[in-house]
């Protein structure tokens, strides 16, 4: 044969060998040990990430039919959800509940509701703040591991130079603010040396500070509701800022805001007195404050005194993602890690408290934490809210977020910059809501199969 | 066709088949599926559903996509003339016979080996307003400046401000000059010693000599460079969403339409939306470089004319 007539046959055949374990996806092979292997990927990459592998262990340890294998993947929701749409998910993903809209509207996930039916895990087990995270569009999607909640954080060696009494911590905004100015100080350059409290550090819940002014930014419905009278006290709130400390020394005083888990976290350099944070700090000022670090935890001020002891409750949870080979596995794992053994477990090497209803005695003696009672009690508390379930919700935080940032540095007044959030994100999520509208019945019946 | 003719054709094409291959399957698939989920409602997961031009009709009232488009131009419009000068004033530098030129040019071309995450980072810390490297640089020229003339300037907080946060990110970009220089280098070596022979002969100082010698002959090559800055100052992405930490920048001074489209595609899962503004953009993109070839024709200087 002339070689001419080899060499187009070898690269065609090499060609469809590629093209063909492009298209294929195959199923894992089998174990040697004959064990059905379940794929659980996990968020977390530090120190949450082994608490959950050593549970993990524990599981693979106690019976002989099911190996979990577990891997710890960064930037989770992008890749969870590309890899449900290539087809090939993994069996147990575990996510934040603040994904679940999103992800449960685009038909990623398994609803839970007739593998519960079928279990001994009831509602009432969970604390009512973390349970009504997991459903959306009346069904469960998730099941929680670990919840947290924020709360204001205060330095007391900063309060007792300022002449506050470092164990009263503020309990309205009027009050916040009044700490804040005897706290605040400026050198001799005009640069903000300290501040008391700065509504951006870190501002990783710039589009709920609705909660602690009494009021939300949707009707849970079909509203967005940014201009409501809640947020538009929030909004003026912050407006005082640059009024009171000037712009431009506001933003040379942001910009040493270094990285949030290093030395240059401006609470943990105690150059921010008081921020609104939650039980992983614990954690961090261990690993990054100096060790005479003093620093006390309450509810977060508010507006109203009526409203004192609301926060926001986040949770992490373990879904079943759609197109998962083996979800009967994948429950059964989940459903072993609901035992209340393995939550308090899990809570006290991750740091947090366990959603769970009943607490066992010692659990909090056993916490690290001294103040992890206050981060549950928020959760417990009536007032506990949780995030908007509303679909549009990562657009409308990058909207505060850009709202806040334009009043802090006195581009626009509060009131311009929220009716702009309002106009955009309201016309937004009133497309993606029509568009939901329509498939909604297909998608109803869908789950309803499943 | 004769039959030598056919049997190059067909070893020709063999060839190149895999860059065919790779070319069908990794670009032209894409672009063309791109340009029908334009026309699509696509959450990645579902089914797209066709929807005409919907999409690009609620692009044209987009105030972030016109922002993004603004900040995109404003960009390119900064960093394109600066790099190249810059590009070509090193490449003039470093092409000077002296010694220890090799380490010269192996040290001004080793930063664009730097990846582009590790160059956010870093340039991150660089520009910082109060303790970064850039500004205490300035510090002292500001203070003279203040102790001369009285005022009480300061020097930008270039990453917190939205009125210097591009040109911080410039600053930033000029690191990976490197490459372009490169090229320059490559096309000076190639202008011939008889040109400037006869032009020192003609009593051309060294002024004259780069603008009518050197500039015409390498005019191909800053075409070259041009071009390719064009395409990537118009996809600049990866470098301002590190030195943002994902995010838009100050008053989303950094929201670049690349930044745009990843955000509308991956964070809010409107990937039909993201089409359209990617194609856009090509669109965008295809015009400004034909336009500029159209413009260069009479000025760029190929020697096998």
């Amino acid at each position: 044969m002339p070689p001419i007539k080899i060499l187009p046959i070898t690269l065609i055949s090499l060609g469809l060998v590629l093209l063909y374990s492009l298209v294929h996806n195959p199923a894992p092979p089998p174990r040697s040990d004959g064990r059905i292997e379940i794929e659980y990927w996990e968020k977390w990459t530090g120190f949450e990430r082994d608490a959950m592998a050593d549970l993990v262990n524990q599981y693979n340890a106690s019976q002989d039919r099911v190996f979990i294998k577990f891997l710890s993947v960064s930037n989770i929701d992008r890749k969870l959800m590309l890899a449900t749409a290539g087809g090939n998910p993994p069996d147990v993903a575990g996510i934040w509940s603040s994904n679940l809209s999103v992800f449960a509207s685009n038909g990623a996930l398994t609803p839970l509701d007739k593998k519960l039916a079928q279990s001994s895990l009831e509602e009432n087990d969970y604390l009512p703040s973390v349970w009504q995270q997991l459903t959306v569009y009346n069904r469960v999607w998730a099941l929680p591991t670990t919840p947290g909640s924020n709360a204001l954080h205060w330095n007391k060696r900063l309060f007792r130079e300022a002449g506050l009494d470092p164990e009263r911590p503020p309990k309205t905004i009027a009050e916040l603010e009044s700490y804040n100015d005897r706290l605040t100080q400026f050198n001799d350059a005009g640069r903000i040396e300290l501040m008391g409290h700065l509504p951006m550090e870190p501002g990783w819940w710039s589009a709920n500070w609705s909660i602690w002014f009494g009021g939300d930014i949707w009707d849970g419905h079909s509203r967005v509701t940014a201009t409501s009278e809640a947020n538009m006290a929030a909004l003026d709130w912050i407006e005082s800022y640059p009024e009171r400390y000037g712009a431009e020394a506001l933003m040379g005083f942001r910009q040493l805001s270094g990285v949030f888990a290093s030395p240059e976290n401006p609470f943990f350099r105690e150059r921010v007195a008081m921020v609104l944070q939650g039980p992983w700090m614990y954690n961090f000022i261990n690993n990054f404050a100096q060790p005479d670090f003093e620093y006390g935890v309450a509810p977060f001020p508010t507006l109203r005194e009526e409203d004192y002891g609301a926060s926001l409750v986040e949770c992490d949870c373990l879904v079943i993602p759609q197109g998962a080979k083996h979800p009967e596995e994948a429950f059964t794992f989940i459903e072993w890690l609901q035992r209340p053994k393995q939550l308090e477990a899990l809570s006290l090497a991750q740091l947090k408290f366990s959603p769970l209803q009943e607490v066992s005695e010692d659990f909090y003696a056993r916490h690290p934490n001294p103040y992890i009672r206050v981060y549950r009690e928020l959760a417990e508390n009536p007032k506990a809210r949780i995030r908007p379930q509303m679909v549009t919700f990562n657009e409308f935080s990058s909207d505060m977020e850009n709202a806040i940032d334009e009043v802090v540095r006195d581009e626009k007044s509060a009131h311009d910059a929220a009716e702009e959030v309002q106009n955009r994100q309201q016309e937004l999520f009133k497309y993606k809501h029509q568009n939901w509208l329509q498939i909604r019945e297909a998608r109803l019946a869908e789950w309803d199969q499943r | 066709m004769t039959k030598t003719e056919k049997r190059n054709m067909v070893l020709g094409l063999l060839f190149i088949s895999p860059w065919i291959a790779g070319f069908i399957l990794l670009t032209l698939y894409p672009l063309i599926s791109s340009a029908y989920l334009s026309l699509t409602d696509y959450s990645v997961l579902s089914k797209p559903i066709y929807i005409g031009f919907d999409n690009y009709e609620r692009i044209l009232v987009d105030k972030l996509f016109w922002q993004s488009l603004w900040n995109t131009f404003y960009f390119a419009a900064l960093s394109i003339p600066i790099n190249l000068l810059s590009a070509i004033f090193l490449a003039v530098l470093l092409n000077f016979d002296l010694p220890g030129k090799k380490i010269f040019r192996t040290i001004y071309f080793l930063p664009s080996l730097v990846p582009m995450v590790c160059l956010g980072v870093l340039w991150q810390w660089m520009l910082n307003g109060q303790i970064g490297l850039v500004n205490q640089a300035l510090w002292p020229v500001f203070d003279t400046f203040n102790a001369l003339f009285g005022t009480t300037l300061t020097p930008p907080n270039w990453l917190a401000d939205p009125a210097y946060a591009k040109a911080g990110l410039v600053l930033a970009s000029m690191w990976g000059v490197g490459n372009a220089v490169v090229i320059f280098l490559a096309g000076l070596q190639d202008v011939p010693r008889a040109l400037y022979e006869a032009a020192e002969l003609d009593g051309c100082n060294f002024w004259q000599k780069t603008i009518h010698v050197t500039l015409p002959i390498i005019s191909p090559v800053i075409y070259f460079n041009g071009i390719m800055s064009l395409i990537g100052s118009f996809q600049v992405f990866a470098v301002p969403y590190v030195m943002t930490n994902g995010g838009e920048g100050p008053g989303r001074s950094l929201l670049f339409t690349a930044t745009y489209i990843f955000n509308k595609g991956f964070e809010a899962w409107s990937m039909g939306y993201a089409c359209a503004v990617a194609l856009i953009l090509f669109v965008i993109i295809l015009t400004l470089t034909l336009l500029a070839t159209r413009l260069s024709e009479r000025h760029v200087h190929y020697a096998s004319k």
